[in-house]
């Protein structure tokens, strides 16, 4: 087990990339350290699956170096770098039994055979199929299929990190909070480095000490769950966390006021001159709905159960607020926002308030 | 819901049923005519019950064009098979040279069956064939005209060089059709180049390979014009094969009845082990996913 450096890395799946847009993955500078749960988050096309397998080993950097601890593994097969990695989609030994199948990476390592079968016991509890350890893996259906993939990355006690490429699409939903439990108590166990690729936010903050949040072929945010939702470092982050996600507004900060379409919105701290873009980010869950405040258009309520959410329009763009339950919507509804809770944005880019 | 039932759809298989009827049933009608009765021109029959079959079955020269004929199907079967497995694990698996390769494999493939015979009669003729005139000045005593061993090599040789490629071409789709993902599992399992081919790569051929060995088993067991052609079943007998014999014996010797009889138990023996092999590999699939 080793703390995983990229340095410097970036790929591009072309011979010769041009322009920055010929990279799925940017130029990045990451570490990911020894025995951390991380989810890594983004949406479909991010280089979620790329970042993996350059860490795996299955596809080679254009540039940059995979470092585990001390060791360039860059240019090491996958074969040697002693990692496991479970796919989206169930890759079982149709030939071979479960419990070859379980058996098969140990085998493959040349473990002695008492070893193997007192671990594939384990595995096969763990993934709920002891009963089955002895059916030919062909004829079981996908969820029992990814549930021998999981295994399989989950058999070897020695591996540098297990990686989950969106392991549980393919699994039923009660099924699916059972597996990430058992994930969770496998790494609190034996503590291996693990990074769980998913586009679900419910499984990537249930799951994940850290969360890293990846956008167009960049790290966009590296944070705890808490400070994904507080303080996320890009629109994308605010946009892709919460449901529903961050209200942005475009506004022109001036110290501690931003100016909304000519009103005045005060913020919880003071900022320095800012350039570019600019805009403010706030949380549904932090706006308020009463009677006073800046004016909206109120376009649909919908009832979500604990709480309903209200869409709304403020000066032509859209606005999303949180109403708890019991409160009811007033007839000339306004909002007020937190000011502590507001972020501001430059080009997409969170500004840190001045004495930050 | 009730399904409607219009039997009138029949009709519409009569005209392929007529077809069928007279380029496949009836000469073989007449085949089965010439199998039970004995004849001797001016369509004049006399009921010759099983004897003819009787013969048939009793005789030495079909046990050993049998003999023969089973010989050279496993020995081509055990040659091409791995042959073409290798060649399509080799083969590139995409951009030009892929192309390049599936159209240099299917070219053996084009060639009409007396051209294969000739190109190979000339090519291993020890006066002017590159292959025997090179052997001979090398000092190897080949003459595939006196030596039946070296007439059952060219034979061979020249099976393995028109149809392997069927075997590659169907091996290499099979492998195409494999997910990149088992490859990058195996990968992240350590297996090591064998495991990959028996465990992901072979099972995932099975189905084509199946009807590669059926294709392969069924053509060479029927096998006539090309070793007719270079050797013209010599020398002496030793590559009369079973078709090679029954024309000998049909339009050679013209003993109707016993070739009659001979062509029927020829193809019921095809059927047999076709419909054996079929059925074997078939059960296999369905115990394993059980």
């Amino acid at each position: 087990m080793s703390r995983i450096t990229l340095s410097k890395l970036a790929h591009s799946y072309l011979a010769n990339p041009t322009s920055e847009a010929d990279y799925a993955l940017k130029e990045m500078d990451h570490v990911w350290d020894d025995g951390g749960a991380y989810a890594l988050l983004g949406a479909s096309g991010c280089g979620k699956t790329t970042l993996l397998n350059i860490i795996s080993g299955l596809v080679r950097p254009s540039q940059g170096r995979v470092l585990f601890g001390d060791r360039d593994v860059t240019d090491a097969p996958t074969t040697e770098r002693n990692i496991a990695q479970v796919f989206q989609f169930p890759v079982v030994y149709d030939t071979m039994t479960v419990r070859e199948n379980l058996a098969f990476p140990l085998r493959n390592r040349g473990m002695d055979a008492a070893y193997i079968a007192r671990r594939v016991d384990q595995v096969a509890r763990m993934i709920g199929m002891e009963s089955e350890l002895n059916r030919k893996a062909r004829g079981l259906t996908a969820d029992a299929k990814q549930k021998i993939s999981l295994g399989r990355g989950m058999v070897r006690e020695d591996v540098n990190a297990i990686l989950f490429d969106e392991p549980l699409t393919v699994i039923d939903p009660h099924m699916k909070w059972e597996l990430r439990t058992q994930l969770k108590a496998l790494h609190r166990e034996f503590g291996h480095t693990m990074i769980y690729v998913t586009h679900d936010q419910t499984e990537a903050l249930t799951f994940a000490d850290k969360v890293v949040v990846m956008h167009d072929g960049r790290v966009v945010q590296m944070g705890t769950p808490e400070e994904l939702f507080e303080t996320p470092a890009h629109t994308f982050v605010g946009y892709f966390i919460g449901s529903p996600g961050m209200n942005l507004f475009d506004a022109e900060i001036a110290g501690s006021e931003a100016r909304l379409q000519g009103v005045k919105v005060a913020l919880g701290a003071a900022y320095g001159p800012v350039t570019g873009r600019t805009q403010i980010g706030i949380r549904p869950d932090y706006v308020t709905i009463s009677d006073e405040g800046l004016p909206v258009t109120v376009k649909r309520v919908e009832d979500v159960g604990r709480h309903r959410i209200v869409r709304a329009e403020f000066a032509g763009q859209p606005l999303n607020a949180i109403l708890p339950e019991g409160m009811s919507l007033p007839a000339e509804p306004r909002v007020t926002f937190a000011p502590a809770k507001i972020n501001v944005y430059a080009n997409d880019w969170r500004v840190a308030p001045m004495g930050a | 819901m009730e399904k409607t039932q219009n039997n009138k759809a029949w009709f519409l298989v009569l005209p392929v049923l007529v077809l069928v009827a007279f380029s496949a049933i009836l000469p073989l009608m007449t085949v089965v005519n010439y199998a039970f009765n004995d004849t001797f021109g001016q369509n004049e029959f006399f009921w010759a019950g099983i004897d003819w079959f009787e013969e048939m079955v009793t005789s030495d020269r079909l046990h050993q064009a049998l003999g023969r004929q089973v010989i050279f199907s496993l020995i081509i079967l055990a040659i091409e098979v791995p042959l073409g497995i290798f060649i399509a694990l080799n083969m590139p698996k995409k951009g030009f040279w892929a192309s390049f390769c599936l159209v240099l494999m299917a070219l053996p493939l084009l060639i009409p069956f007396n051209v294969v015979g000739t190109i190979w009669q000339i090519f291993g003729r020890v006066d002017i064939g590159l292959l025997g005139h090179t052997l001979a000045a090398m000092g190897v005593d080949y003459n595939y005209t006196n030596d039946p061993l070296d007439a059952w090599i060219t034979v061979i040789v020249m099976d393995v060089w028109h149809w392997t490629s069927l075997v590659a071409l169907l091996a290499y789709a099979g492998l195409q059709s494999i997910p990149q993902a088992y490859y990058q599992a195996a990968r992240i399992d350590q297996a090591t180049r064998w495991s990959v081919f028996r465990y992901i790569e072979l099972p995932k051929m099975k189905g084509v390979l199946l009807i590669a060995v059926l294709l392969r088993f069924m053509d060479s067991f029927m096998i006539y014009t090309e070793p007719f052609v270079v050797t013209g079943g010599g020398p002496g007998n030793s590559t009369t094969f079973l078709s090679i014999d029954l024309a000998k014996m049909a339009t050679g010797q013209f003993d109707l009845g016993p070739a009659a009889a001979f062509s029927i138990m020829y193809f019921l023996v095809i059927l047999l082990i076709s419909w054996v092999f079929y059925t074997v590999m078939t059960n296999l699939d369905r115990e394993e996913t059980r």
